[in-house]
């Protein structure tokens, strides 16, 4: 009876069963891609990643948090944790919510290289999958390759020089070495491009799959930031790809609040490239839009305008996001020429005089549970969200394509000024393809591109990124409320262009080196 | 060739003496008396003998017999008198029994006749305050309630804490139990006769594998052969009331300050009523516990059966606990003597009613300006906070807005039953061959049943409201298996000494059980897509273990023990673990130049040494293993054009093993003045290695960022203080004090984050902690900012500056944040007491136990949570109700660091007056005896809000919505026939 201690899970199913059907193969994937937003095998209570509030562990949550709350877009009253310490640009190596972020990315990857190893050809035709779901299986593998390159592109624009593990490192007790910024670049680009043929092409990826189209516009990314990156600009690069994207057939959806709404992955799915998928039913956590319509919504913002059933009162605009639409008052915030400009500004003052107060700063109404006619989402409760992130649209892309071409990239400086005006044309509320006095601009240069990116992509977990790329992320030039820690704004140091590795894993790898001035 | 004694013990005044132990000197032969002072004891080898006639708080008596092969020898009746030194008293230990005088090891027993007296309604706390080094805590006031037992303090961070619970020889399970909040509960307190706590390692190295956190054996009350057939009966009336209150505002001291602080718009949510919301959803609670036994022998058959029923209020409203309970044990003598048998069932049916475990927090943040009832109300006449659309009729609920305490209590009906049977038969053989040869075969089981209901209507529930009502239910089965056999050999070697070996095996298996359950509304249809898995898991733990003991001339004492555990929890390679003990005894009263002396009636050093295992881990039995979990319903993921449920890889350590418990004990046992003063003295070093420690993993290395394994260390070191002294001693009076202390000092001596890792969440905000565990610090060292104080009162920070105001910056950057956290104070109390006493005049008797706590210190959560501008003006459309503590500190609640001030941390000791009682003999011939007592009489404290006492549970220190512990009168009658 010393056999009775050979005990296994009932319900759990060992590597071998996993692998060996081809169901069970997309269920792994599916994790892979509800990593992005879900925090665990519930909704809460069996969590990815440990160590703090599960609901504040989500991906995409995290995301926001790091790219939007240090800039100039957004700030947050909540006092949870060291969450002011993103706010005022004060973070340490101990903040949880950089270690959460890099805990999201890390599981992202170790999963990913699970799920790679597992399904590797050999293993897959000793598994005796062939046919059809061998097919799938290979799609599926590089669906797995294109969503470990994402994780690693968030691990090297935000922390730079990170441990280094791919599917050959099988899980254990190891430390992983770390690759530099450049090498982790090249890296990416590699995956991505190789990958980037064997995904589907946007014609026969339904939506929410990684197509082709979204290697390209991640490479794209890569490209545009390859200055700040590697030293190396690769603006060239990045037309080339911009170009695939745009060729592939996806167009502006009809009106800019129709990509942010409940129904946006049906209204607004011809633009939407890579969307991280939220369901009100089926796929439940408080990241994703749970979390940013709730902590949108507070002070006289009710929530039942949003379409959702309770306020948490956190997140605001600085005052540089109404200035950018040149919005001051709030007569002129209620009835904006560019309706982009989405504030809520009854008892909510412009300047922001504290951090932690909800009614210091205009409340932005983009993020909503309500669907294109008005209707609330799915959730009967109207606690979970339906809206989908869109990571990647086709704006995006136009912009980075204009960017691009001012950045000495080649391409047409005509085309990008028609891109840029085709999404003021339709953020005035006006027919894209007629040329309109109100909404056009006649020329554009690189300033007026980050404005443009603000006022067209905020809260969309870019701006970081984007501030970083045109050198006002740091330092005194260009400043918002709180930038540092002083209400008027101040300095924030340049090494805080990366955040730094956290000291948890220092810890656990002490190989690892600390990124300069943490 | 054997033969049979019998007699009575009576006391001074020849009343029987029931529950005292008779033994046969030099053997493990005794029985003890019944509730009539008789006693008979089998297969007792011919020859002269000598009797030893022990009871605690009596001086053991010493009868000479001469036993005849085949027949039963009549001893005149013995008196006892009071005051004993109690070293021939009999100890249980693990797998056998000992003269006390014998022991090695720290071991403390604990008898009925001293148990806590009153409504008792969970068997551990029988003995809470009278064991020197055993903390326990009840988790709060709901009958019924689970308790928190600490020996020597924790020797784990992640892994169990918990004693081993044995009884009558089954180690039960006393994990959570799905549908009661204490499995424990589930045994009769009434039922039992004996505890003994075995706390060093080389008293619990037997138990090995589950033992390094102490052993407690219990053991229930047994018929007695040749006895006559008794029936005890007895009840208690007890009626419970509410001590302590979470300190709020009232209501015209919350419109006052609203309409001090509020803007126009806050001023206009203020009702006009005064409500107590504690006084609302509080009562007078009544309890009623009967209980009958009937105890003798059924020819040379000894019985006992008992059937007792409970049915206790709780103080919160609509609180229940029922339970019935059943105990049959038989325990013949059979084969010539050569087989023993002792046989036990205890089975037990419990029905509660629970209620939320956060509707004290609830009431305590009503706004006392609002009305319980609310005329033309659509929520059963209560006053809820929502909206009706004037033409529609549509009702919606104010969001975030909390529901009202006393309709979530009526409105929703959370019920369980669950049962239990523990059973085990134990047969012990003596090997006719080699009569020195005993063979003891242990089977046992301890199943549990449990089914329970939450019930919320539709439509007039406003806690339920958005989502249709509740009709949830929920189920789990346990079915827990032992085998035991082993092999005794015990030999007198003349004037060698004497030896005894013992050698044996363990099977324990345990499985859980619970089906996949939907979430439904209180139509039954779903809620949500969401089922709630299946679970069923499954752990082994196989064992061999020896001993040796041996006797010199009952002076000196040696024991050695070996074990070797494997459990299933760990892989092949890994899961063998091997636990030896040693300890070694001097009894210095054995010797001859002490022989004579009255005044010191004895002296005994001890010392011993051993290793114990760990390998309870929380919520997982296979942590070495790489498998797959499935995700629920409602976190599916769309690919290939539909949503599909996820599958995630666990983290895993496929080489984690065993942690490792090192204990040294020393210890001296004394007694002066022919026994009237006796006590013990003990100190101990506990070392923990390879820490079974949810750690983190080097990123990207698997399958989560903390996975289990090995790591870290930790030490508790410690002195424990018993004392029993005799006060008065008289025909007429008697009195006795047992006193008892500890000191326990905890650190943690390896963890790999230099740093520390946070522990213990608390309320107000997400994901803040309030602990530290850091290498050289205490285990869950609070971990704050330090207040500066201006005029005596913390200054506010205000968010401007980030703190910066009001906080020390360590290290002078000019910002406040994490790295300004220093390590403050600790939740572990520094000093332990227990004071117990026992006066009997003529027929009445006046027994008290308190307990106090010295250095613990509290998180005030309920401050911190509640005590700010934030907390009770919300920008939310309602108000909530907020501390007198806010009047004095005018806390704004912003700024990153106020919930982390070192002003919350705040002295929590103690002294409770846990027990008085007052019992009186009616008469010598009606056996009718009454008694009085209070339970939580008072407490003396300088905590200011609810009940200080929480060492343990989640959030170790962090004080908040406690059930309130209540004050219990009880007025209960025993009577003998």
């Amino acid at each position: 009876c010393m056999k009775d201690l050979d005990r296994e899970p009932f319900y759990g199913l060992d590597t071998e069963t996993v692998y060996a059907n081809p169901a069970a193969q997309r269920q792994v994937l599916a994790k892979i891609y509800g990593g992005l937003v879900i925090t665990g095998q519930k909704t809460t209570g069996d969590a990815d990643t440990k160590g703090d509030d599960e609901g504040a562990t989500s991906y995409s949550r995290l995301l926001f948090k790091l790219q939007e709350l240090t800039t100039d877009e957004a700030a947050i009253a909540w006092t949870d944790g060291a969450i002011q310490n993103l706010n005022d640009n004060t973070w340490t190596s101990n903040n949880n919510y950089v270690l959460g972020m890099y805990n999201r990315i890390y599981f992202q990857i170790a999963l990913a290289n699970e799920f790679i190893r597992e399904m590797s050809d050999d293993k897959l035709s000793g598994r005796g999958i062939t046919g059809n779901d061998l097919t799938n299986a290979k799609l599926y593998r590089n669906e797995a390759r294109f969503l470990r390159a994402l994780g690693y592109y968030h691990a090297l624009d935000m922390f730079g020089n990170v441990p280094f593990v791919t599917e050959a490192d099988a899980p254990g007790k190891f430390q992983p070495r770390q690759i530099s910024r450049a090498d982790l670049f090249a890296y990416v680009e590699s995956e991505l491009k190789a990958i980037e043929p064997d995904l589907l092409p946007r014609a026969q990826a339904e939506y929410g799959r990684a197509s082709q189209a979204a290697a390209q516009t991640l490479l794209a990314h890569l490209y545009l930031n390859a200055q700040v990156y590697t030293g190396t600009a690769r603006n060239a690069d990045v037309i080339t790809y911009c170009n695939k994207v745009i060729g592939s057939g996806y167009s502006l959806a009809g009106r800019y609040s129709d990509l942010f709404g409940a129904d946006n992955d049906r209204v607004a799915n011809s633009e939407i490239i890579f969307p991280i998928v939220c369901d009100g039913l089926r796929t439940r956590s408080y990241g994703g839009t749970t979390f940013l319509v709730h902590a949108s919504s507070g002070g006289s913002l009710q929530p039942a305008t949003l379409g959702v059933n309770s306020g948490w009162g956190g997140l605001r605009a600085r005052k540089n996001l109404p200035l950018a639409f040149g919005l001051t008052t709030a007569a002129q915030a209620a009835a904006p020429a560019d309706k982009r400009a989405m504030f809520f500004t009854t008892r909510q003052n412009l300047e922001m005089a504290s951090l932690t107060t909800f009614r210091e700063g205009w409340a932005v109404t983009k993020w909503t549970n309500k669907t294109s006619t008005g209707a609330d989402g799915s959730d009967a409760t109207k606690e979970f969200v339906d809206t989908d992130i869109p990571l990647f649209r086709l704006a995006d892309v136009y912009l980075m394509y204009a960017e691009a071409v001012l950045r000495g990239g080649g391409g047409s400086q005509a085309t990008a000024l028609s891109y840029v005006n085709q999404l003021r044309r339709r953020g005035y509320g006006f027919p894209i393809t007629t040329a309109n006095p109100t909404s056009d601009v006649a020329s554009i240069d690189l300033d007026f591109i980050l404005a443009e990116r603000m006022r067209e992509l905020y809260w969309e977990a870019h701006r970081r990124t984007d501030l970083i790329r045109f050198g006002k992320y740091t330092g005194t030039a260009y400043t918002w409320p709180f930038k540092g820690g002083p209400q008027a704004g101040g300095d924030v140091a340049s090494f805080r262009t990366l955040f730094p590795i956290p000291v948890a894993d220092l810890t656990a790898n002490p190989t690892l080196r600390q990124n300069p001035g943490y | 060739q054997t033969g049979s004694v019998s007699g009575r013990v009576v006391d001074e005044k020849s009343a029987g003496l029931p529950g005292v132990t008779v033994i046969i000197e030099g053997t493990t032969l005794g029985n003890s008396t019944n509730s009539d002072g008789t006693y008979s004891i089998q297969n007792v080898p011919a020859g002269p003998r000598t009797l030893v006639i022990s009871f605690v708080g009596y001086t053991t008596g010493r009868i000479p017999v001469t036993v005849t092969a085949g027949q039963n020898t009549a001893v005149p009746s013995t008196t006892l008198n009071e005051n004993t030194t109690l070293l021939n008293e009999a100890v249980v230990v693990g797998y056998g029994t000992v003269r006390k005088q014998d022991v090695t090891g720290s071991v403390t027993s604990v008898s009925s006749r001293d148990f806590v007296k009153g409504q008792v309604n969970s068997p551990e706390q029988l003995i809470n305050g009278k064991v020197a080094g055993v903390q326990i805590s009840t988790s709060g006031g709901a009958p019924g309630a689970a308790s928190v037992i600490r020996i020597r303090g924790g020797s784990s961070l992640n892994a169990s804490n918990d004693p081993l619970i044995v009884i009558d020889g089954v180690p039960i399970d006393n994990s959570e139990l799905r549908g009661s909040s204490n499995a424990l509960s589930l045994i009769n307190p009434n039922d039992i006769e004996t505890f003994t706590v075995l706390k060093d390692a080389s008293a619990t190295a037997i138990y090995g594998s589950r033992a390094s956190n102490g052993v407690i054996l219990i053991t229930t009350k047994k018929g007695i052969s040749g006895e006559k057939v008794g029936v005890n009966v007895s009840s208690l009336f007890s009626l419970s009331t509410s001590p302590r209150r979470v300190e709020v505002l009232n209501g015209d001291e919350f419109r006052a300050l609203i309409n001090r602080v509020g803007t126009e718009d806050q001023k206009s949510r203020l009702g006009s009523a005064n409500t107590d919301w504690q006084d609302v959803i509080l009562r007078d609670a009544y309890t009623q516990d009967y209980n009958a036994a009937v105890t003798g022998s059924l020819g040379t058959v000894p019985l006992r059966v008992s059937l007792g029923h409970l049915n206790a209020d709780g103080i919160i409203k609509t609180n229940n606990l029922k339970r019935n309970t059943l105990s049959v044990g038989v325990n013949p003598v059979l084969l010539g003597g050569n087989l023993k048998v002792d046989a036990n069932v205890k089975g037990s049916w419990i029905d509660n009613r629970f209620v939320e475990d956060g509707i004290i927090g609830s009431a305590v943040s009503f706004d006392p300006t609002q009305p319980v009832t609310l005329n033309g109300s659509p929520f059963g006449g209560f006053n809820e906070y929502y909206t009706q659309d004037p033409t529609t009729g549509a009702i919606t609920l104010v969001g975030l807005a909390p529901t009202n305490p006393l309709a979530r209590l009526s409105q929703r009906r959370d019920r369980s039953t669950v049962k239990r049977a523990i059973g085990n038969i134990q047969l012990d053989y003596k090997l006719f061959f080699l009569p020195d040869l005993r063979a003891n075969l242990n089977l046992g089981y301890d199943l549990t049943r449990s089914n329970g209901t939450t019930f919320v209507p539709a439509g007039i529930a406003a806690s339920e409201f958005n989502r249709g009502g509740v009709g949830n239910f929920y189920s789990q089965e346990r079915d827990n298996k032992l085998l035991e056999f082993y092999l005794n050999y015990s030999k007198d070697l003349g004037n060698a000494g004497r030896l005894e070996l013992l050698g044996g095996y363990s099977y324990q298996d345990f499985l859980r059980e619970s089906p996949a359950v939907p979430d439904l509304r209180a139509d039954g249809t779903p809620a949500s897509p969401n089922i709630v898995l299946p679970v069923r898991s499954q752990n082994t733990l196989i064992s061999f273990y020896g001993r040796l003991n041996y006797n010199f001339k009952d002076r000196y004492l040696f024991t050695a023990t070996l074990r070797n555990d494997n459990s299933s929890r760990f892989a092949k390679d890994f899961r063998a673990g091997y636990f030896p003990a040693a300890a070694v005894a001097w009894r210095v009263k054995g010797e001859n130049f002490l022989a004579n002396s009255t005044f010191l009636s004895e002296l005994k050093f001890r010392a011993g040494y051993g290793i114990t295992g760990q390998q309870e881990v929380f919520g997982n039995d296979y942590p070495s293993l790489a498998f797959y979990n499935p995700g629920e319903n409602t976190v599916q993921y769309p690919v290939g054009g539909v949503f599909v449920n996820t599958l995630r890889p666990v983290a895993y350590d496929r080489s984690i093993k065993w942690e490792e418990t090192t204990t040294y004990n020393a210890g001296l046992d004394y007694g002066f003045v022919d026994g009237r003063l006796t006590g013990t003295v003990d100190v101990y070093l506990r070392k923990t290695k390879d820490l079974l420690n949810e750690t983190d993993a080097s990123a990207g290395t698997n399958l989560s960022n903390r996975f289990l394994t090995n790591v870290g260390s930790l030490e508790n070191r410690g002195l424990e203080l018993g004392l029993i002294g005799v006060v008065a001693q008289t025909t007429d009076f008697n009195w006795s004090l047992n006193a008892n202390a500890t000191f326990n000092r905890n650190k943690i001596t390896d963890v790999p984050n230099p740093t520390g890792l946070r522990v213990s969440g608390i309320d107000g905000g997400t994901g803040n902690r309030i602990s530290i565990n850091t290498v050289g610090f205490p285990v869950n060292t609070y971990y704050v900012y330090q207040q500066k104080y201006a005029n005596d009162k913390p200054i506010v920070p205000t968010n401007a500056n980030g703190g910066l105001n009001a906080f020390v910056d360590q290290n002078n950057d000019g910002q406040i944040n994490e790295q300004d956290l220093v390590r403050y104070k600790s939740p572990n109390p520094k000093a332990i007491l227990g004071l117990g006493s026992n006066a009997t005049f003529k027929r009445a008797t006046l027994a008290f136990t308190m307990r106090a706590y010295l250095g613990n210190y509290a998180y005030n959560n309920i401050e911190s949570s509640r005590g700010n501008l934030n907390a009770f003006l919300p920008t939310n459309p309602f108000l909530r109700n907020t501390t007198p503590g806010y009047l004095e500190t005018g806390f704004t609640g912003e700024g990153t660091s106020y919930l982390l001030s070192d002003y919350f941390i705040q002295d929590a000791s103690f002294l409770r007056m846990d027990n008085i009682s007052l019992g009186y003999d009616l008469g010598e011939t009606s056996n009718i005896r009454v008694t009085a007592a209070v339970q939580n009489a008072f407490i003396v404290t300088k905590f200011d809000t609810a009940d200080p006492e929480k060492f343990d549970g989640g959030s170790p220190g962090v004080i908040n919505n406690v059930y309130p512990r209540p004050r219990t009168f009880t007025l209960g009658v025993n009577v003998n026939f």
